[in-house]
């Protein structure tokens, strides 16, 4: 009702100011340390993986709140079988990459047969899958790890290793121009797009969010983007990986806000039987949400095998929680219907600040894990009671 | 007719009077004064009185919406003390109750509507959940046992106190709690819709049931039901309740009890003006069905629709009345797309031409729409807002290549929005966050924007009010002067006989009588139902 009001607003991008409360927190107690450009850099480095996999997540929690806990143990698959290929076998990049998107698709529409066709809780399902997938990484693995070659063509273009940066065409000093310039042409596109979708609104006259909201939106949004840029650029540039990250969050964010596919995932998560009785073929939705969390969980797996330039069977471990506890943080809900891309980069980055600004402050790893406990449970228990109309407790 | 009225009005007033000259002595059990309980925004309870006299059975009747269920929290403690306004005086204190717990010590038992029995527990486990003998660590079970035979007995349900819960019908599972609620000791039994589910036979053992519980125990009862006739047969008196005042109370033997006199309470008007007029303009056979048999899902050697045959013409209102479970919604749902039921079997022809409908998104290819009786459950996402649940049905019509062009959506949800009256601040509102009546013109409206000739309505009024039927029965005008084809499903026989060019009588499965609306009464309707109720060989 009160979508206009300032409170609405805030109550709308509560995990925003979170975040902002968050990052200003950790800035504080290291001392700036957080917002050293070679930490905002590392904090998307070390985090590709949970921002790829925590999209496919979303599609899966959308459906209904269903979860997929066996994508750590797939990226340790198809990680162990794309390394096994190319060092072992001498295959070449493009064949093994092509392979090991195939392979964890095969994994998910496997999956996802069962979830969508026969209807196993997902739960189930995708534990058997963690358990089954974890121990054939070994097999396949032999309990051993292999190395892949540092600067090899394959860690460069999925962003690992030493050279994992956009190299700087332009500008040949301390500050990365290419960089800056991917930055500003990037803001300059989306305010135009921002600016041009309102003023079609106006002209059609629809009803328009107000000006200040609006106003508040954008230039926070390219003040983000030119800040982080920056930061980025002062260090080594734009990481390989982030531009698979960024290919990523557009695509699914484009499929989730403007397709049909996309709104088939809200409706089966907000009323499974209303779809049905819609003439939407309900048992494809789920099919597709797990066969997709395959495919990325393949891509996950690639970028981590690429940063840690190598495959051993013991990775991608808890990766699944990273990416749940991105999605839930990030506000998409535990029943299912609800639930956005953008919020879910939030989310996830949210995580990262807390894991990267612990680190820095020194708190003990076991801590850590307390703490981003903590974090995930309120943020849930938040989004509950919020939707009950801020009633804390339930009555008997 | 209305010297009729007059008549009898001026002998009631005769004996009010013999009877205030003697004294009443029968105890005051409970009494609701001035209950008021305001939720957000809106006023549901508004000053409500409620006398109810030890060892009578108590009528509580209104539409839909009217506030009885939410009196009835009140009283059971649902809605804890302090959430309302005014007092409840039971056996003569006041009472404070903050859960149903602490009515339920008293002697308050409430049946719910949809019964609280856990199916794969047995009958004796589910007469005393949360009410275990024995201590805490150990459960007495032959006290059990006894105990639950003991109380079986008096409602006269002979199965075994060991029979799970859903090996029985809904017929033995509300004697079930009519006997849990006895083992509690009730002194004052609610029952909320009690015979809803039930076939007029059970229906009839229920209301005798209490009727003897009333004689040998002197329990006391308050019954909440839409039917009427029901109402007339068990209750001592009759509050009428209408947009959460109370409106009346009549008593047996001094007030008139017709039917028509309640409705005329309930309703607050005369029966008359409630439907538009329309000029039936009747085509073609528009869709045929025939031999229609459907088998329940679950239980494969039930069958829920049996070789059933009809039709709708162009330009005309099919009704299909009958009791609550007569398979309607079963028949409607099997013929959209097999969207319920198994072993389905028989010819339907849309234009003439035989279709087999796979699934329902070939059923909208042929332009047939179902209109879910259930549009919080079957209907609508509620978590989502206008515009979106306006296009679900026809996502193609506003997308290229499936991407979806929001504007032209946008669009489309406010030319319903607009057409159908739909009292909203925007087409970006939540449908969750709409009154009923409204919710059922977004529903009515994603079904017209999915562009049907053959749209099946399945209660396409229940549980909105007077005002907003009168909108949808206008919509339901429109369509058919438009060519269209409606056939409506409705449980509200002045509805079906208001609207309807020709009606369908169904019950236990089949077709019991079809009808011309021009002749078609309440009486000849309810006589076809009773007539082939329990008599499955006829036809």
């Amino acid at each position: 009702m009160n979508n206009d009001s300032v409170l609405g607003f805030i109550k709308k991008n509560t995990m925003i100011l979170v975040l902002i409360a968050v990052v200003a927190f950790f800035s504080f107690q290291t001392k700036g340390a957080l917002l050293l450009p070679m930490n905002v850099s590392n904090l998307i480095s070390q985090n590709a993986y949970v921002f790829v996999l925590a999209t496919g997540m979303l599609l899966c929690i959308l459906t209904g709140g269903n979860i997929d806990l066996s994508v750590g143990s797939v990226v340790c698959f198809v990680g162990a079988v794309g390394a096994t290929l190319m060092v072992n076998k001498n295959l070449p990049i493009w064949a093994s990459v092509l392979i090991m998107f195939v392979v964890g698709t095969l994994i998910g529409a496997f999956q996802g047969f069962w979830i969508a066709f026969v209807r196993i809780p997902p739960f189930i399902v995708t534990l058997a899958g963690m358990l089954a997938f974890r121990g054939l990484s070994n097999v396949v693995l032999n309990g051993l790890t292999i190395s892949i070659k540092d600067k090899s063509s394959f860690v460069n273009l999925f962003g690992g290793g030493a050279d994992c940066y956009i190299h700087d065409f332009i500008g040949n000093g301390s500050l990365n121009l290419t960089c800056l310039f991917g930055g500003i042409l990037a803001a300059i596109i989306f305010v135009v797009v921002q600016a041009g979708s309102r003023f079609k609104k106006k002209n059609k006259g629809y009803e328009l969010e107000p000006i200040w909201k609006f106003l508040v939106k954008t230039v926070g949004i390219v003040a983000a983007l030119l800040a982080f840029c920056y930061k980025l650029a002062q260090y080594k540039g734009i990481p390989t990986v982030l531009i698979w990250v960024l290919v990523v969050v557009l695509i699914y964010g484009y499929i989730t806000n403007n397709t049909t596919v996309g709104r088939y995932f809200y409706a089966v998560g907000g009323n499974e039987k209303a779809t049905k009785l819609s003439g939407i073929n309900t048992n494809k939705v789920y099919f597709i949400a797990y066969t997709n969390m395959g495919f990325l969980a393949a891509l996950a797996g690639m970028i981590t095998i690429a940063r840690l330039t190598s495959a051993q069977p013991t990775y991608g471990q808890n990766y699944e929680m990273d990416a749940i506890g991105s999605c839930f943080i990030g506000g998409a809900s535990a029943y299912g219907g609800i639930g956005t891309v953008p919020g879910v980069i939030v989310g996830a980055v949210l995580m990262g600040v807390i894991n990267l600004g612990m680190s820095l402050m020194g708190v003990d790893a076991n801590m850590q894990k307390v703490v981003k406990g903590a974090v995930l449970l309120a943020a849930v228990i938040f989004d509950v009671v919020s939707k009950r109309g801020g009633k804390l407790i339930v009555k008997n | 007719m209305s010297r009729l009225f007059n008549r009898k009005n001026i002998r009631i007033e005769e004996k009010k009077l013999e009877i205030e000259g003697g004294v009443n002595l029968a105890k005051i059990l409970l009494e609701m004064k001035n209950i008021t309980k305001t939720f957000p925004g809106v006023k549901a309870l508004d000053n409500v009185n409620l006398q109810v006299e030890e060892g009578e059975i108590h009528a509580l009747v209104g539409e839909n919406g009217a506030g009885k269920s939410t009196l009835m929290n009140v009283l059971s403690g649902v809605y804890s003390y302090g959430t309302y306004e005014g007092d409840i005086i039971y056996d003569s204190e006041v009472c404070n109750f903050n859960a149903i717990k602490d009515s339920e010590q008293k002697g308050i038992v409430i049946i719910h509507q949809e019964l609280a029995l856990i199916p794969y527990m047995t009958i004796a486990e589910n007469m005393f959940l949360g009410n275990e003998r024995g201590s805490k660590c150990k459960i007495n079970w032959t006290e059990t046992g006894v105990l639950a035979r003991k109380y079986l007995d008096i409602v006269g349900l002979k199965d075994s106190t060991q029979t799970l819960i859903k090996d029985i019908g809904v017929g033995k599972q509300q004697l079930v709690e009519i006997a849990k609620a006895l083992s509690k000791n009730a002194r004052l039994l609610i029952l909320d819709e009690p015979t809803s589910s039930l076939n007029e036979s059970d229906s009839k053992a229920l209301l005798d049931l209490l009727l003897k519980l009333k004689k040998e125990q002197n329990l006391t009862s308050i019954i909440i039901s839409h039917k009427l006739n029901e109402v007339s047969y068990v209750a001592d008196k009759i509050t009428v309740i209408r947009d959460g005042s109370t409106i009346e109370t009549l008593t047996k033997g001094v007030d008139d009890f017709s039917e028509a006199r309640i409705i005329n309470g309930m309703v607050g008007r005369e029966l008359s003006d409630r439907f538009p007029k329309r000029e039936p303009k009747i085509g073609d056979i528009m869709m045929e069905v025939k031999d229609w048999n459907v088998y329940h899902p679950l239980y494969s050697d039930r069958k829920v629709v049996n070789n059933v045959s009809m039709n709708v013409r162009k330009g005309e209102v099919v009704g299909i009345s009958g009791l609550m479970g007569a398979g309607r919604t079963e028949l409607a749902m099997s013929i959209f797309g097999r969207s319920y039921g198994e072993n389905i079997t028989g010819t339907l022809k849309i234009n003439g031409k035989e279709v087999k409908l796979r699934n329902v998104q070939e059923a909208i290819k042929h332009k047939l729409a179902y209109v879910t009786e259930d549009r919080k459950g079957n209907g609508l996402i509620l978590t989502n807002p206008i515009k979106i649940n306006t296009t679900l049905a026809n996502l193609d019509a506003v997308s290229k290549n499936s991407v979806i062009d929001k504007d032209k959506e946008y669009e489309v949800a406010v030319d319903y929005k607009q057409k159908l009256k739909t009292k909203c601040p925007s087409v970006e509102q939540n449908v969750g966050n709409l009154s009923g009546g409204n919710q059922q013109k977004v529903l009515l409206a994603k079904w017209m924007f999915a562009d049907p000739d053959i749209l099946i309505l399945d209660e396409p009024t229940r549980g909105i009010d007077v005002g907003a039927k009168y909108e949808i029965y206008c919509i339901i005008n429109q369509l058919v002067d438009a060519g269209k084809s409606v056939i409506m499903i409705s449980s509200e026989l002045p509805e079906v006989l208001g609207m309807c060019d020709r009606v369908y009588v169904m019950n236990e499965g089949r077709m019991v009588g079809e009808l011309d609306g021009k002749e078609a009464t309440q009486e000849k309707i309810m006589t076809y139902i009773l007539q082939s109720s329990g008599n499955k060989e006829v036809k």
